[in-house]
Parts: C-alpha cells; sequence; structure tokens
C-alpha cells in the first residue's frame, strides 16, 4: 500500500528493491501466523463440542430426545428434563432484547446524531461502556437489594388490576421472570449500544445530507433514510446481544428464582439453562453431570442456532433494505 | 555504611536459608474438601492449627459435601468433610477403610419475613411440614394463627425460599420433614436435592447467603437457613414444635439438648437425629463429619491425629460464637477413641 502511494517515481527507484530473503521469511512467518491463530479457534471450539459431546453421551443415549421435552429435573430418581430451562432461557432473553433493544437504538441515536456536543456524547458512551465491566453477580446482588423492592409496588398492582393477563398472572413474590429480565436487559445494553451506533457512525456522511437536501426534517431523515442504511449492523447489535442474553449465568441464578416450571407469567419463577448449569454442577454425582454435559450441549446449539440464523436474517435483510449484496 | 548494609543483607540472607532449610526439613502439606456449612469453623481451626505446629500446613477448600467425598474416594485429599456423612457403598470404595468422625454440629433454622415484625413466631409440626408440602399458602391459614394468638398474622401469600444447589442443608432438613409428613416423603423426598412443589410459591436460591438475601427482601417468605448465618444476618427465625410438644427457639442450649439424644450404640458414627427427644430439644440438628482413611504414612496420621485432637478440645470452644453447636461428652469421647484408627 505504502509504495504504491508514493508520488515520485524518481524515489521509488532508489528506495525499493526486492525484499530479502529474511523479509520473505518474516511474510511467511506472520502469513502461518495468522493461518494458525484462525484456525486454532476452529479447533478449540471443535474440542469443547467433541469434550462435552463425550461427557454427555451416556446421557444423550439414555434420555436421548426426551430430555428436551421432559420437565422434571431429578438427580435421585435420575429423571432429568429440561423444558423449563429452554423455556426459561428463550423467554428471558427474548424479553431482555425488547427491552435492551429498544433502550440501546434510541441511545445509540441520541449519542450519534448530533443531538449533544461531542465532548458529552463521549461521556455518556464510557458510562454505558462501564456498564459492560460490572461484574456478573454485582448486578445479582443489585437485583435483589434494589430491583425487586423497587418494582414490588407496580408488579402487586399490576397483579391485582391486570391479573386475568397471562403475563401479570401469578403474584410476585420477588425472585422471578421479571426481575431477571430488567436486569438482564441492562446487562446487555452496552453491548447492542456500542454496536449501534457504529454502525450508525459509519453511514457516510453524504448519506445525511443527501437526505436532508431533499427535505426531510431531522426525525424523517433518522427513520427513513440513516435506521434503514444501518439496519444490518443494528440488526447484528441485537444478534449478539441476544446470544450474551442467552449464556448470562450469576445473575440469573441470583434472581429467577430457579424453579423448573414453564409460565407466560412475567412473576413467576422460572430458570435458564446457565443457571441450571451453575447451581448443579459443584455437587452433581456421575449420572447427573452427564446430563449436565447434555444441557450444556443444548445450550451451546442454541446459542449457535441464533448466530447462524441471525446472520441468514443479516444477509436477507441487507439485500433488501440497503441495496447491498 | 556500605558494609553495614552488605552484613545486614547476608544477616537476612543466612536467617531466610535457614528457615528455608528447616521448613523443607519438616514441612507437611495437608489438603482437605467438602462440606461448606462447617467451612468458616474449619478454616479458623486450621489456621489456628497451623500456627501451633510450625511447619504443618493444612489446607481445606469448601467445594460441597457431594465433591468432597469424590475427592476422598479419588484419593486426590488427605482428609475430607461432609454433611451427608458418606454411604456405605461410596465407603466400600477406599480400600484402606473409612473413618467418618463428627466434629461439630448445627441447627437448622425456618428464618422469616413478616411486616410488622411479630416476634417469636410460633409453627406447630403440621404448620411447618403444611407450608413446605405447599398445602398452607397464606400466613393467616388457621394452622399457623391458632399457634400465635397474639400476633397479628396478615393475609398475605407465604413465599417459600429453598435452595437452588444440592445441599447438606437440604438433606438434614428434609430428612427431619420426611420423618413427620408422609405427604412429604411422597411428593418432596429426602436428599441434598428434593422435588419442591412446582408453584410460584417456591422459589429458589444458591447458598445460605442466597437464601437468606432473598427471604429479606421478600414480605412474607419463609426458608430454610443454618443457624450460624441467621445469627450472623439477625434473621427473625420461628420456634418450631418439637417432639415432646413444646415450642422450641433455636440457640446453643437447644441445640446441645438436641444432640445429647443422640446415642450411638455402635462404633459407627454416622448417627442422625431427624426427631431429637426431649423436651427442650431443637427439632432439627444434625453432626457434620470429617473423612479420614484408616491408613497413611505414619506422619501424616500422626498429624491428622493431632488435627482430631485440637478439634476436640480447643475446637469446640468457639463454635458456639460462630454458630454452631459443641458436641456433647458422650460423642466427643467416642470421637477420641476412635480417632486412634488413624494410621
Amino acid at each position: 500500500m505504502a509504495t504504491e502511494s508514493r508520488p515520485n517515481p524518481a524515489d521509488s527507484q532508489t528506495v525499493s528493491r526486492p525484499p530479502s530473503a529474511l523479509e520473505h521469511l518474516w511474510d511467511r512467518c506472520f502469513q502461518a501466523l495468522t493461518h494458525v491463530a484462525a484456525w486454532a479457534i476452529l479447533v478449540l471450539l471443535a474440542y469443547i463440542l467433541w469434550k462435552i459431546g463425550a461427557k454427555a453421551a451416556p446421557a444423550i443415549g439414555s434420555y436421548r430426545l426426551g430430555f428436551l421435552t421432559d420437565s422434571i429435573w431429578d438427580a435421585q430418581a435420575g429423571r432429568f428434563g429440561l423444558l423449563p430451562e429452554i423455556w426459561g432461557t428463550l423467554y428471558s432473553s427474548l424479553l431482555a432484547l425488547i427491552i435492551a433493544g429498544f433502550f440501546g437504538l434510541t441511545v445509540a441515536i441520541f449519542l450519534t446524531q448530533d443531538f449533544l456536543p461531542p465532548r458529552l456524547a463521549m461521556v455518556f458512551r464510557t458510562v454505558i461502556e462501564m456498564l459492560a465491566a460490572i461484574p456478573s453477580v454485582v448486578f445479582g446482588l443489585w437485583g435483589i437489594f434494589v430491583v425487586i423492592p423497587e418494582i414490588r409496588p407496580l408488579a402487586e398492582w399490576l397483579h391485582l388490576h391486570a391479573g386475568w393477563m397471562p403475563i401479570f398472572g401469578t403474584s410476585f413474590n420477588g425472585p422471578g421472570m421479571l426481575p431477571a429480565t430488567i436486569v438482564l436487559a441492562i446487562m446487555v445494553l452496552p453491548t447492542i449500544t456500542a454496536i449501534s451506533q457504529d454502525a450508525l457512525q459509519a453511514i457516510p456522511y453524504r448519506t445525511k445530507e443527501a437526505a436532508y437536501g431533499l427535505g426531510a426534517t431531522r426525525w424523517e431523515a433518522i427513520l427513513k433514510v440513516l435506521l434503514p442504511t444501518a439496519a444490518g449492523g443494528i440488526f447484528s447489535a441485537l444478534v449478539l446481544g441476544f446470544g450474551r442474553a442467552l449464556g448470562e449465568t450469576m445473575a440469573l441464578a441470583m434472581l429467577i428464582g430457579n424453579s423448573n416450571q414453564i409460565s407466560l407469567s412475567l412473576f413467576s419463577p422460572g430458570d435458564t439453562l446457565a443457571s441450571l448449569l451453575a447451581s448443579h454442577f459443584p455437587e452433581a454425582g456421575p449420572v447427573e453431570v452427564g446430563a449436565l454435559m447434555y444441557a450444556a450441549l443444548v445450550l451451546l446449539f442454541i446459542t449457535l442456532m441464533v448466530n447462524v440464523l441471525g446472520n441468514a436474517l443479516l444477509a436477507l435483510t441487507q439485500r433488501r433494505i440497503s441495496g447491498v449484496s | 555504611m556500605i558494609s553495614l548494609r552488605k552484613s545486614a543483607f547476608t544477616l537476612c540472607l543466612c536467617a531466610a536459608t535457614s528457615l528455608a532449610g528447616t521448613a523443607a526439613a519438616e514441612d507437611m502439606h495437608l489438603v482437605g474438601s467438602g462440606a461448606s456449612f462447617p467451612f468458616p469453623l474449619y478454616s479458623a481451626w486450621l489456621k489456628d492449627f497451623s500456627k501451633q505446629n510450625p511447619g504443618v500446613t493444612v489446607d481445606y477448600q469448601a467445594k460441597g459435601s457431594g465433591a468432597g467425598i469424590q475427592d476422598f474416594v479419588n484419593h486426590t485429599v488427605d482428609f475430607a468433610a461432609s454433611d451427608a456423612a458418606m454411604k456405605d457403598e461410596e465407603m466400600a470404595k477406599v480400600a484402606e477403610g473409612t473413618l467418618l468422625l463428627p466434629m461439630t454440629a448445627g441447627e437448622i433454622v425456618l428464618a422469616y419475613n413478616l411486616p410488622g415484625k411479630p416476634k417469636d413466631l410460633k409453627l406447630t409440626r403440621a404448620a411447618y411440614t403444611g407450608i413446605f408440602a405447599g398445602t398452607i399458602t397464606k400466613w393467616n391459614d388457621p394452622a399457623i394463627t391458632a399457634a400465635n394468638p397474639g400476633a397479628a398474622l396478615p393475609d398475605l401469600p407465604i413465599t417459600v425460599v429453598t435452595r437452588s444447589d444440592a445441599s447438606g442443608t437440604t438433606f438434614v432438613f428434609t430428612q427431619h420433614l420426611v420423618t413427620l409428613s408422609e405427604a412429604i416423603r411422597k411428593t418432596v423426598g429426602m436428599g441434598t436435592t428434593v422435588q419442591w412443589p412446582k408453584t410460584p410459591q417456591f422459589v429458589a436460591a444458591p447458598k445460605n447467603d442466597g437464601v437468606t438475601a432473598t427471604i429479606k427482601q421478600t414480605p412474607g417468605a419463609i426458608g430454610y437457613i443454618e443457624y450460624g448465618y441467621a445469627k450472623l444476618t439477625k434473621a427473625d427465625t420461628a420456634s418450631l414444635e418439637n417432639k415432646s410438644g413444646k415450642f422450641v427457639t433455636p440457640s446453643e442450649a437447644s441445640g446441645i439438648a438436641a444432640l445429647a439424644s443422640a446415642d450411638p450404640k455402635s462404633d459407627d458414627l454416622r448417627v442422625w437425629i431427624p426427631d431429637p427427644e426431649g423436651a427442650d430439644s431443637y427439632p432439627i440438628a444434625s453432626f457434620t463429619w470429617m473423612l479420614f482413611y484408616k491408613k497413611q504414612a505414619p506422619e501424616k496420621a500422626a498429624v491428622l491425629r493431632k488435627l482430631v485432637e485440637y478439634g476436640l478440645t480447643e475446637g469446640q470452644k468457639g463454635a458456639d460464637a460462630m454458630g454452631y453447636i459443641p458436641l456433647p461428652a458422650n460423642i466427643a469421647a467416642k470421637v477420641r477413641a476412635a480417632a486412634a484408627q488413624i494410621q
């Protein structure tokens, strides 16, 4: 690159020379290094899958697919089923994604579309990114001691007056889907905000100018031009956020109530795959370890599916909305 | 000046090497793992024990009873600890022979959170088994109010907080419940993890501190925790009806009374007191055990015997302050006699 942009060909004649053997070697080494690094990740993933798969094999053999539809986890009787955990994982992550997606996107627009002086926007950005540095267990404690007492009056009121709706159908006891979801949303917010911001900032300034030039108001420009243009990046922000929510462990283990039941109610306790793994691993016997490994495999598979589907959808939307293939 | 500094340096160096020399000569490092319930007590013991015996360091990791037994069977530790003792088939896996010694004991209390903080809530056997079976769901249920005539109990749903992780605490608590109630034996069962009723009123939290925090944040909650944690967090605890029909508050005295009813007839020190006798006995109490191999290197055996002796004498003194119940004299004597088998 550097040699190409040299302005004076006469200069390059004096400076340029065929690369020495050492430079060749160095190039080769670097190339090999990048290859090794890239492949190592694939090998690592395969190794993890293989190891977990090997430990899960006895459980897969004895429980088969019934494992996914059974809803009992009884280590004493040796009966294991994952349906409530799969439901809880997807339900809590989806709810968290809706909340965090809405707030994350609005914050990203607010910070990138010249609503604030650049310095102040920088401060906001740093503060939001700091959320990502708070340990999970701190979020969990904060959920128990702050979120649950704060939302209790509202939750009780909702159950009393809107209890006929399935999502408010049970009384609010404390740990349950709602506090877990709220905390989860805050935890994935930095991911969604940061990547949406990048996507919005990557839009060429000319696009915005063109929109204004056609007489669009600020809101029209944002909603009808900028958001569709950045849709691909925003979508991948949501997919990444969802992936992060699926695997979140400690805060959820503390807040979700760890009860293996399936309920639409936001106030009902539930369980997630990651929280099940965290609470049962330390004292599991050999049979239960197999079942837990199977559960880990299911979680891995769900995360993988979300990413693959996300990428596929991303490719589709990009083609449709921005015309970029 | 320089020479002074230099000589000081050499002096230090000499001291350091000589110290290292002596340490290497009789340095012994023992490792144990297991139950988390007695961990605060054991770690205080081991710190003090290591201080009293220079050259000996003993470490203990609180991994949980199940993991401790696992480590013990796999010979990755020098001793282990368990709240659920050890099953016969697990003991059979250890070729050298296993010695189970009760080293301390604990009570399990029912901590609650009620608006207006009614002091000294009394729960009959029918009341607390009903609550944990999921059949009593309101605080103003006649089964509860009948025993508490003075207290204004609210029309509030009962939120039952249980342990989400496998735990010796759950084992001891359910062992007590199933001796009282056939219904609980059939539906909930007994063990380190059990099948609590699946209603929205039952929530689970990790570890003793998770359960305690959840109870404290939830008006109308009740849950089972170790006496030590309740004492530490000043949680309200219920008086429970014991076998003689008397309401007893959890305390050191009522715990000792409960343990005194344990009378191991044989050499097997795996004594359970699922429902202790005696008018002053608190109904839910249990020993917790240390696991030793019967045969090992003689130097190791000597240190382990010393450790047991330390636990039985000085170790028991600090137990109550930390929320544990000291061993009654008859049990301590049996343990001392049995410890001679560590060879």
